[in-house]
């Protein structure tokens, strides 16, 4: 990415490490206008077009959120029932339709590869919001700020992923984007769900010290961040083996015991069980502020994208 | 003299040094199958002094374009294609390997856009040339069988 004035953002591997910390930078100058402390219209006159073929609670509301606070307009639809897509319109078309009517394309679809295909049909800009199992970069990206924000640093981090690391798409993205930097990771999930060979290799290849185990219990006291995702049951045919493995996944007081005093649990939600509620109020738990954080990430990128103040 | 196991033909394409064992996979990307109007000669597991083994296919009245040059590269990067013309080699085209595949391959992803009813075609971006890692440029997966993603 040579510049971000009219760039796509498809997948986090497009940044480099100095455009992310460009992005992390401007987000936390951001926070003021997303807690709606100070007012900023850089964008007014501006529309985005939110697509989501598929449903969102956070992505939507955010990049809503992101573009209203600085001052622009949004259109678009939060699921596919009633537009010209049910009647049968290729992703193209609809492409080509609202490249139109917008200055900003954001697109959440249940296909791999279509904000790929759909930046290869826009003449304006392009925000990947999550495609399939692909990728989800602003997820990526608020997941860094809030690492960044929450320790101060991302160089000498140490960070561990939990829970379903071969199918969970935040997981894949975050690590090509913390292999970026010098972090020191840990992969913990059941020998069946753990991370695949290529980004393990990614890994590797920087020469970053990595640990791969099934059990939190060996990092839990030297890491600074514990990330936790769903096991989702369906990748279990059999329901007894998946309580078992579910169970030794939960996060609650009596694991933390050990803990570093700083550490940070962050998770991209919705969560099930993962984290057990009685967490929530320990100074440990971040995944509400990670979630918030994506207003201000979201800002950022706006602003640069469409040539806000910055 | 060392006798020919396969004879010269007067006019079309000698496909030589395929890597053993991949003559079959070279007819399939050509489409050739029992549909060809002159002769195809398949010679596999030939003793070669710069592979050890290699296979042969010559066909005969038939030019390959680019296009299928580049195909055949995908799967067999060694192989040299000589274009005969009346009994003489007329042009030598070396196999080389693209840095991208366009609407060659079909993404072995089934939930790609690109396996979807869009105007595009499938675009592989060459990772690495050896071992041979193609990316599709949309959804990121790694063809695991190029041969059998073969369009």
């Amino acid at each position: 990415m040579s510049s971000f004035a009219g760039a796509d953002v498809i997948s986090i591997a497009d940044f480099s490490k100095e455009e992310v910390m460009k992005i992390l930078r401007i987000a936390k100058e951001m926070v003021p206008m997303a807690t709606g402390k100070k007012t900023d219209r850089s964008l007014e006159g501006k529309i985005l077009s939110a697509l989501f073929f598929e449903p969102s609670t956070r992505t939507r509301l955010s990049f809503e959120s992101a573009m209203k606070r600085l001052g622009g307009g949004v259109l678009g639809f939060a699921q596919p029932e009633g537009t010209s897509i049910m009647k049968g319109e290729t992703l193209a078309d609809t492409i080509r339709m609202v490249d139109a009517y917008s200055d900003v394309i954001v697109i959440r679809h249940p296909q791999e590869g279509a904000a790929r295909l759909a930046a290869d049909f826009a003449s304006r800009p392009v925000i990947n919001a999550g495609d399939g199992a692909g990728q989800h970069p602003t997820q990526t990206l608020l997941d860094l700020y809030t690492i960044w924000e929450g320790l101060g640093k991302l160089d000498g981090a140490s960070i561990a992923l939990v829970g379903d690391l071969k199918y969970g798409r935040t997981v894949h993205s975050l690590t090509t984007a913390l292999s970026m930097f010098k972090t020191n990771l840990s992969f913990i999930a059941p020998p069946s769900l753990q991370m695949p060979r290529e980004l393990v290799e990614q890994v590797k290849e920087k020469g970053l010290p990595l640990r791969m185990t099934h059990d939190i219990r060996d990092v839990i006291k030297e890491v600074d961040v514990l990330y936790v995702t769903r096991i989702q049951k369906e990748r279990f045919p059999d329901p007894q083996e998946y309580a078992k493995v579910a169970g030794t996944y939960k996060i609650d007081i009596p694991l933390l015991r050990d803990a570093k005093k700083s550490l940070m649990i962050m998770h991209p939600l919705p969560r099930v069980n993962e984290i057990a509620p009685e967490v929530d109020a320990t100074p440990y738990a971040r995944y509400f502020q990670q979630a918030f954080n994506g207003v201000s990430v979201r800002m950022a990128l706006l602003s640069l994208i469409l040539g806000g103040s910055r | 003299m060392r006798e020919l196991r396969v004879q010269p033909i007067k006019n079309g394409t000698v496909i030589d040094h395929i890597p053993s064992g991949m003559a079959l996979k070279v007819l399939k990307i050509l489409g050739i199958s029992d549909n060809v109007a002159s002769t195809v000669t398949v010679a596999m597991h030939v003793a070669s002094s710069k592979m050890k083994w290699k296979d042969i296919v010559k066909v005969e009245d038939r030019e390959l374009n680019p296009r299928e040059v580049d195909k055949i590269c995908l799967i067999a990067p060694s192989a040299t294609v000589n274009v005969v013309r009346n009994y003489n080699v007329a042009e030598k085209r070396r196999v080389s390997l693209p840095e991208k595949a366009v609407g060659i391959l079909k993404c072995g992803n089934p939930n790609c856009i690109t396996n979807q009813r869009e105007p595009v075609e499938t675009v592989f971006l060459v990772s690495s040339k050896a071992p041979l890692v193609l990316k599709c440029r949309y959804c990121d997966r790694i063809i695991e069988d190029v041969a059998s993603c073969i369009l």
